[in-house]
């Protein structure tokens, strides 16, 4: 079968849904029709695509995309890639957890690293990242913390912890603080 | 066996009985002989018997795939080596046959013999070691796993000759391998080969009708098939539940439909039939590797005619696309996910970890079993935390 | 490094003749160490990689036990020797941390891999604590990645002749006043609070690494996502069918 034929085979039985080809997966247009679509691969008698491989998610800069890779343990084989975009503020789409337990962990590593709200998840937590971190460190404008610079916070807990903190840290600290973000000139990057 | 485990305790609602119970809440790890890393359960207990099983994770998040996204293609090579740090051989094959397959190189015979060869002598470090781990959590403490070390070195000899480092070979290159096999490294390998069986049927005859070995593991941590296709798991996990799914007869890629052998299947999917797979799927490579070196001819290790882009790897830059690539790696199915934008680094280079994802079941597989069971069933699913974190 | 040996008042030629004639002359000093660096019993605490090597030490090939330090004990309470081996993360510092403190006096870190000295590979990740010498004191540090088990053995050698300079009149362990516990840091909002502890880790004054090759970790470096809607580039590179290698006497090629 080639993806047109998937996506003629997907459309004829699924009136309402919109997939447009992108390379060589489906892209579904409205996020919330994916539950369908998965739900329709998965029972289908002759795609069969009854195991999720992979879900991941990419940040575009100007939207973010969910990726999924579908396989079949019966028909071995055809494979499609499916896909999802949402918007990059309010990334909200359907888990496929209540359709492939595969999906949990895969799911929040994407809230994790991505920020992805999955409706319907069952326990959307951080799974790689603390509890309490924030932000969102795998998309591209995440920036990190200096981590060779103390700062007011850092101070802080040391005094309020009995650490004694030498006068330059304060000084730097202090400095950080009414001079704003630590920024280093993001232009001086060389070649590594 | 418990050291570092915190207690709390609360009174639950007298049931029927009249008694008041207690369940206990335990936290196994991050620092835990049996947790084969820093890897932590929180667990729910109800006398003994597990109610609830929670995995945390991420105590070796070491930032894999956001370090990937920011250099170049072939400088991800080593850092692959650390994924799954028992079997860098297989990773490096899963990365480069993503990358080929982006930029279409065609790699040529002897490289591909070569890669095949080190990715099943990986399989037999792979899967000799975590038995060797699985009885260690038994209560046979360290004895199997001097064993299976034993065994484990010779391989890594041959890891060292090949590529200078006993772990982190780096060994693998787009379009073929880094240097080519002598005869005389051929000839190691060809020893080991011959020796192993010997070996396994040592190791077979103190194990498999083993009493306490059968006790603990028959009938333990039962996976059905069904639940593991839903839950995606994959690898000798799977395939010990009775699903005839190996990625190297399926896609058949490199040069895999060159050989004969079989998928070893379980019956029931218990710990027993997952510790007996591996045990199987060990004298199948050896069949692979005995095929393999037999078939294996000179010829170039490197693809002759690569695209200019692969002359310098530095200024690797290949066309804007994107590649999924899957090996059947010892753990499971290691697959890449790589978006080009067509500059020296990757968009997006993701990596679908088997042994992450094969701990979706380990509550399903836990709850009704004993603590101790519960260790047992966690060394069965064959974690490396290197992988599972990323 | 060069440790000075503690000082014997005891010439060393009249010591070996002596022992010829079976008499063994010491001092309190050399027995009191040589009983703690023959029994080191080092704690059964793995991160990653390096890990694995550890146990490779540990196995029959490398034989740890020859040094007296095969006793891998799961729990911090009986353990002499913290090896730090593999990456710690931010998210595992409080426990390595804490796990330090509770060892029992005398204690000794060894780190083991680049990971634990500094951060290794995986320096520049968000996740990844630069060096565990940032929160506790480290006797030895022992690169490699991963160190061969040669090299662990070596690690402990170096421990070892570190153990036999120390003098138990002086040790800090019997001293008054012994503070060994550091301050356990937080998990903060993007990453550890404090970012280092300034009792045992000071910022270098010049940052080799920072000044020479920067940081690969740059935001805002690309501006342009790859656009996948687009077909893509066919006539690139013009591949008609590569011509046969004459020298391709070829087995029977797989079906792309």
């Amino acid at each position: 079968m080639t993806l047109d034929e998937v996506k003629r085979h997907i459309e004829k039985h699924l009136p309402g849904v919109a997939l447009k080809p992108v390379r060589e997966s489906l892209l579904v247009e409205n996020p919330l029709d994916l539950p369908r679509v998965v739900e329709f691969l998965k029972a289908d008698g002759v795609l069969q695509l009854n195991y999720l491989s992979s879900v991941t998610g990419v940040d575009y800069l100007t939207f973010l995309e969910c990726v999924y890779h579908l396989y079949s343990m019966e028909n071995k084989t055809y494979s499609l890639q499916l896909r999802v975009r949402v918007d990059r503020e309010n990334p909200h789409v359907p888990s496929l957890v209540p359709i492939f337990r595969g999906a949990e962990f895969q799911e929040r590593e994407a809230y994790d690293m991505y920020g992805f709200q999955f409706d319907g998840h069952p326990d959307l937590r951080r799974i790689l990242m603390w509890d309490g971190y924030v932000g969102y460190p795998m998309r591209k404008d995440y920036k990190q913390e200096d981590s060779e610079v103390l700062d007011r916070d850092d101070i802080e807990w040391l005094q309020k912890h009995g650490v004694s903190v030498a006068e330059e840290h304060i000084k730097m600290a202090e400095s950080l603080q009414t001079g704003g973000e630590s920024e280093q000139p993001e232009s001086e990057q060389t070649e590594g | 066996m418990f050291e570092k485990m915190r207690v709390k305790t609360k009174v639950i609602d007298s049931g029927k009985s009249g008694l008041d119970t207690q369940t206990l809440e335990v936290n196994v790890g991050p620092q835990h002989p049996s947790t084969h890393g820093v890897f932590r359960m929180t667990i729910v207990l109800d006398g003994e018997v597990v109610k609830s099983l929670r995995p945390v994770m991420g105590y070796l998040h070491r930032n894999h795939e956001q370090i990937a996204e920011n250099i170049t293609y072939s400088a991800s090579m080593p850092y692959t080596d650390r994924l799954d740090y028992f079997n860098s051989m297989s990773n490096n094959q899963a990365w480069a046959m993503t990358v080929e397959q982006l930029a279409e190189v065609e790699i040529p015979d002897r490289a591909e013999y070569i890669r095949v060869i080190m990715s099943e002598l990986t399989r037999l470090v792979n899967h000799v070691s975590v038995i060797g781990f699985l009885l260690n959590d038994m209560g046979a403490f360290f004895t199997p796993t001097l064993f299976a070390f034993r065994e484990r070195e010779k391989v890594l000899d041959v890891f060292e000759a090949v590529s200078g480092s006993r772990m982190m070979c780096n060994y693998l290159r787009f379009g073929g391998v880094n240097r080519d096999l002598t005869d005389d490294q051929l000839g190691q390998i060809k020893k080991i080969v011959a020796d192993f069986p010997a070996f396994l049927d040592e190791f077979e005859t103190l194990l498999a009708q083993n009493e306490i070995v059968c006790m603990r593991c028959q009938n333990v941590g039962v996976l059905p098939a069904e639940l593991a296709i839903n839950a995606s798991i994959t690898g000798p996990m799977l395939r010990a539940s009775g699903v005839n799914y190996d990625i190297r007869k399926v896609d058949q890629y490199s040069v895999y439909d060159r050989f004969e052998f079989k998928i070893p299947l379980g019956e029931k999917g218990d710990v027993y039939d997952r510790y007996y797979v591996r045990m199987l799927e060990m004298r199948e490579s050896l069949k692979i590797l005995n095929q393999a070196l037999e078939q294996i001819e000179p010829g170039p290790f490197m693809a002759p005619k690569v695209p200019a882009c692969l002359k310098n790897p530095r200024n690797f830059k290949p066309p804007v696309g994107e590649a999924y690539g899957r090996v059947e790696a010892p753990k499971g199915e290691l697959g890449f996910y790589v978006v080009s934008d067509g500059s020296k680094e990757p968009w997006r280079y993701h990596v679908r970890a088997p042994s992450f994802i094969n701990l979706t079941v380990l509550e399903a597989m836990c709850i009704g079993y004993k603590l101790a069971d519960a260790i047992v069933i966690l060394g069965s699913i064959d974690i490396v935390l290197g992988e599972v974190d990323r | 490094m060069a440790f000075s040996k503690n000082k014997s008042q005891v010439d060393d030629g009249l010591k070996s003749e002596l022992a010829k004639k079976g008499i063994v002359i010491t001092t309190l000093n050399e027995l009191y160490n040589w009983g703690r660096r023959s029994s080191i019993w080092p704690m059964q605490f793995g991160l990653a990689c390096c890990a694995i090597e550890m146990i490779a030490t540990a196995c029959a090939r490398y034989d740890i036990a020859r040094f007296g330090a095969e006793l891998f004990r799961a729990s911090p309470r009986q353990a002499d020797l913290i090896i730090i081996a593999g990456t710690v993360t931010k998210k595992m510092t409080p426990q390595v941390v804490r796990l330090y403190n509770q060892m029992a006096e005398p204690k000794y870190c060894i780190t083991m891999g680049a990971c634990s000295i500094s951060g290794g590979p995986f320096i520049d990740g968000y996740n990844t604590l630069r060096g565990i010498d940032r929160f506790i004191p480290v006797d030895v540090h022992l690169p490699g990645c991963p160190p061969r088990p040669e090299a662990l053995l070596y690690g402990l050698q170096t421990l070892q002749k570190k153990i036999d300079s120390q003098d138990f009149r002086k040790a800090p362990w019997y001293q008054k006043g012994l503070k060994r516990e550091y301050a356990i840091p937080d998990l903060g909002p993007k990453g550890l609070i404090p970012k280092f502890n300034p009792e045992v880790w000071q910022p270098r004054e010049e940052d080799h690494r920072k000044e020479k090759y920067g940081s690969p970790m740059v935001i805002g470096k690309k501006t342009k996502a790859p656009d996948l809607d687009a077909p893509p580039k066919q006539p690139k590179a013009p591949a008609p069918k590569p011509p046969k290698r004459s020298d391709d006497s070829a087995p029977p090629s797989k079906e792309a």
